[in-house]
């Protein structure tokens, strides 16, 4: 068995960025394990431009934004093992995972950074009733049959689900010659950011209907047709709503579902909300040493948000390896240190009224840096509404914003200095109001 | 474009191989777990099998979509065929699972009372079974019941438990039998739809017209699912009428798998026919089905109003299932025939025309019993000779993940293509994928991997193995990229390149 001090499961966006951070941070021994042929993640297949606005103040596109990652990572000589498969993980950071060259084999790790990313919810998860025929698919993977294999699913296509996904994908079937007769959203709100519903649908003519749904998938072999129907406010359809719309295609953007098996099984406490492991402002799980980023800790709108918050995991679980090597003594220590931690100075974060969920879910003041970013998502669309952020009972923050929908993510940044000076704060509460 | 066997290979070719007038001493219509069972049985005497399929895989029908339940035999009527099969097929299995290596379970059954009054019916049940010779059958009541299983609704006041009951893979069934009837010599004429059947001018055999050409044999067995009134009423003058009784399913994620450890029935009430919640062979949930009589031989679609029931009826059995663990929904269609019973044997008014006709539940777990059966009398008929080379034995596709570190390490090191994972969840390898092409009657579509391995048909659904699939696909086929369907012709996955408009 390999011992290596950090082992990041996954090589996209959250894991190079982690892995970068990692050696900024002054461990020499930072590992990629990387199951798809190269690194990059799901950005190699999104060649739409719009990304590192933020990071770097420029448009790049989905391989460009990801390629000046890989870069960074090489000059800082991350290792990285393509074709690998990570099959689990234990409590006490083992890994098992499996390549062609090696076969199967295990490593212990000093510190993991889970980066798994997510997947799409399938048609199965919708349970639309009708045939089974081809031409049902994720909008990811007619994504990756158009811009990295060449193919075309379909002509004629129908979109059901209005994420960023199925947007983007509205745009590039039509770029690429089909015809995209409609997308259609459950919700009275999209999901998607507002500039790809302008960009990728109202620059295309591209309808948009809200509170629609699909009821029935028609077709024996091939797609031919959909039956859309609109619905209630408890998303039921409404009779004499329906309306056959003939196509061969129907594109599904209906939810990303971080991909935490491994987490689970490693007995790693899950929230509900994001479906992503809970953690602190380390980015820490349950699990000493395990940390999380990027999508598989909860799903983000843009690339540029999981670059930063990876690169705080990274440099947290660098940290973590130096203590760990400092002290000889090691493990339980180290173990008692965690455990008195959790009972002693944490601050719980909740989020109620209109926000879904917080991350991080708890803070340790002693590990917290000057600054932290919580990160969440509202439950509706707010007009001219804020945040309220409460220590205690006590209103502390009042921000107000134009507009806030569930498709962007929003953030608050913490002080230190603020709840140093706030003393003694047991419970952080973020909500909509007024 | 067609797809045949010879020795046990898959070869493409335009048309039917031997051209017209192919010649056979036995054909049999339909390659369902009923066609492949009777093909196998039939492969052990000296005997040239032919077997027309009008799709482009095995188990294609029925056989696909139903419970996967391999039935104590307590619910047919005693003194059937139904009852003697189904009791005889249960009794196979268990030593056919490991000749053929297919995954069965033994996991047990029980039926649900839910209504004091309802006793007589579960003792009528329990009489039925005995009189069946079903063994180890008893009537529980009390704290017992939530002992043998826990999650079992508040309101249950009796149950029916029958040990012998078991689960099954019906495609592993289907395939195990179609493969192993391939290695000893049956041949598979894929998308070879029969048109028309008329008996020699000698009266010793069956001139059998498909869109593939012509084929003669001496016999012909009728295993055509809930087509096989129209092949019978070719022949005979006793008519009968097959009804497409539609079922509904969903199957749910393995996270939801231990939710029961048997297969639960619910006894028959004023209100119809109950639904089963059963753990699947590999782990998943599974509840359903409907029971629809409908028109439409090809009508497997779902309904809104039919998976609704399929939930609410399923929660009267279990406690809290979870719906929002629904990974895909199906429909299959059963073969209903009114006299409520198999149809098998060969017809009175056309010699050496054979049927398997009506085959609904228990089918699958006669399926064995019945191959046995009509090959005897096949046999015997033409007095054929037994094989001396008969290979009984068939080994299925490693999977590297129910292997030991030590077995997958020395499996990968033989062949690297174990060691890459194609669909992640269910850790099923390009290694497994290539076996599962290019074994006897072996995948040549999509689905035809899927139900072979396993690619596909976890929680993701294929969202992320399909771009991957079809890539071995057009590499170990030879096949344009273009060419790959989902499963029949017509079901092509892409339509074309980008730009192309």
């Amino acid at each position: 068995m390999e011992n290596r001090k950090i082992v990041i499961i996954g090589g996209g966006p959250a894991g190079l960025a982690a892995a970068i951070a990692a050696k900024k941070a002054g461990v020499d021994d930072v590992l990629i394990l990387e199951r798809d042929v190269r690194l990059g993640g799901i950005l190699n297949q999104c060649i739409h431009n719009g990304f590192g606005l933020h990071t770097f103040h420029e448009e790049l596109t989905g391989p460009e934004y990801a390629e000046r990652f890989i870069q960074e990572a090489k000059a800082y000589d991350v290792e990285a093992w393509l074709n690998t498969m990570v099959l689990s993980l234990s409590p006490d950071r083992q890994i098992t995972a499996m390549n062609r060259e090696k076969g199967v084999f295990v490593i212990q790790a000093d510190a993991v950074i889970l980066a798994m990313g997510c997947r799409e919810r399938p048609r199965g998860a919708l349970n639309i009733p009708g045939t089974r025929p081809a031409g049902i698919y994720s909008a990811g993977t007619a994504q990756r049959l158009v811009n990295m294999e060449g193919f075309m699913p379909g002509k004629e296509v129908v979109i059901l689900g209005s994420g960023d996904i199925g947007l983007i994908m509205a745009r590039r079937m039509t770029l690429e010659g089909a015809n995209v007769k409609v997308v259609a959203e459950l919700m009275p709100y999209s999901g998607g950011l507002k500039r790809n519903i302008v960009q990728c649908l109202d620059d295309y003519g591209i309808p948009l209907k809200l509170s629609h749904t699909v009821i029935e998938i028609h077709g024996k072999e091939r797609v031919t047709g959909v039956t859309l129907a609109q619905v209630d406010e408890r998303r039921r359809p409404i009779p004499g709503t329906e309306e056959f719309i003939s196509c061969d295609t129907l594109l599904l953007s209906v939810g990303l579902i971080p991909e935490n098996e491994l987490s689970v099984q490693a007995g790693i406490w899950m929230e509900a909300a994001t479906q992503g492991p809970q953690v602190d402002e380390s980015l820490s799980t349950n699990l000493a040493g395990v940390f999380a980023c990027g999508n598989v800790l909860h799903v983000h709108d843009l690339v540029d948000y999981v670059s930063e918050e990876a690169a705080l995991a990274g440099s947290r679980a660098a940290a973590y390896v130096r203590k760990m090597c400092a002290q000889d003594t090691a493990k339980e220590t180290l173990e008692k240190e965690n455990t008195e931690m959790e009972n002693a100075e944490s601050i719980l974060l909740h989020a109620t009224d209109g926000v879904r969920y917080t991350v991080p879910k708890r803070i340790h003041l002693v590990q917290m840096g000057d600054k932290l970013t919580v990160r969440f998502r509202v439950a509706d669309v707010y007009k001219d509404k804020a945040i309220h952020v409460y220590y205690d009972d006590r209103l502390v923050r009042r921000i107000p914003k134009r507009v806030m929908a569930p498709g962007e993510m929003e953030s608050v940044v913490l002080l230190k200095k603020d709840l140093m000076q706030a003393e003694d704060v047991k419970n952080i509460t973020f909500s909509i109001g007024d | 474009m067609t797809f045949s066997t010879k020795d046990g290979r898959i070869i493409l070719q335009g048309y039917s191989e031997r051209g017209k007038e192919t010649m056979y001493d036995v054909i049999i219509i339909g390659a369902g777990v009923i066609g492949c069972s009777v093909a196998r049985e039939l492969s052990r005497y000296r005997l040239d099998i032919g077997v027309l399929e009008k799709e482009e895989d095995v188990c294609s029908g029925t056989s696909k979509a139903n419970s996967g339940i391999v039935h104590a035999g307590f619910d047919a009527a005693p003194g059937s065929v139904k009852a003697k099969l189904n009791v005889e097929g249960n009794r196979m299995m268990p030593k056919l699972a490991e000749e053929l290596d297919f995954d069965f379970k033994q996991n047990g059954s029980v039926v649900l009372c839910f209504d004091e009054r309802d006793l007589g019916k579960l003792e009528e049940l329990y009489q039925k079974g005995i009189e069946n010779g079903v063994e180890g059958l008893r009537i529980v009541r009390g704290e017992e019941m939530r002992e043998i299983e826990p999650e079992i609704s508040d309101n249950v006041t009796a149950l029916l438990y029958a040990p012998t009951g078991g689960i099954v893979c019906p495609f592993g069934l289907t395939i195990a039998m179609a493969e192993n009837a391939a290695t000893n010599g049956a041949e598979f004429h894929f998308q070879t739809e029969v048109t028309s059947i008329v008996p020699l001018e000698n009266q010793e055999g069956y001139h059998i017209e498909t869109n593939q050409g012509t084929f003669e044999a001496k016999i012909v067995v009728n295993a055509a699912g809930i087509y096989s009134d129209v092949f019978h009423n070719m022949v005979s003058e006793e008519k009968i009428s097959i009804t497409p009784r539609r079922g509904q399913y969903c199957l749910l994620d393995k996270k939801a798998g231990n939710l029961v450890k048997h297969t639960v029935f619910q006894l028959p009430t004023a209100l119809g026919k109950g639904v089963l919640v059963t753990p699947t062979v590999h782990g998943n949930l599974m509840i359903g089905p409907t029971a629809e009589d409908i028109l439409d031989k090809e009508d497997t679609a779902t309904t809104a109003d039919g998976l609704a029931e399929v939930a609410a009826k399923a929660g009267l059995s279990v406690k809290q299932i979870p719906r929002n663990m629904v990974i895909t929904s199906f429909s299959g269609l059963r073969a209903h025939e009114k006299g409520d019973d198999f149809i098998i044997g060969e017809a009175a008014d056309a010699p050496g025309f054979f049927d398997a006709a009506g085959i609904e539940s228990p089918g699958l777990t006669s399926a064995s019993a019945i191959g046995k059966w009509l090959a005897e009398q096949i046999g015997s008929k033409l007095e054929a000779e037994k094989k001396t080379d008969f290979c009984g034995r068939r080994r299925g596709i490693v999977r590297l993940a129910e292997l030991s570190m030590e077995e997958q390490n020395q499996l990968i090191q033989k062949n690297p293509a174990y060691g890459n994972v194609v669909c992640r969840c269910e850790t099923i390898t390009e290694g497994e994928i290539v076996d599962a092409v290019h074994r006897p009657v072996g995948a040549k579509t999509l689905d035809g991997v899927k139900r072979r391995t396993r690619a596909g048909m976890g929680r993701c659904q294929a969202g992320f193995c399909t771009p991957r699939t079809m890539e071995i696909l057009e590499r170990e086929l030879s096949m344009q990229a273009l060419n790959i369907c989902k499963n029949h012709e017509g079901s092509e996955l892409l339509v074309g390149y980008p730009k192309e408009s």
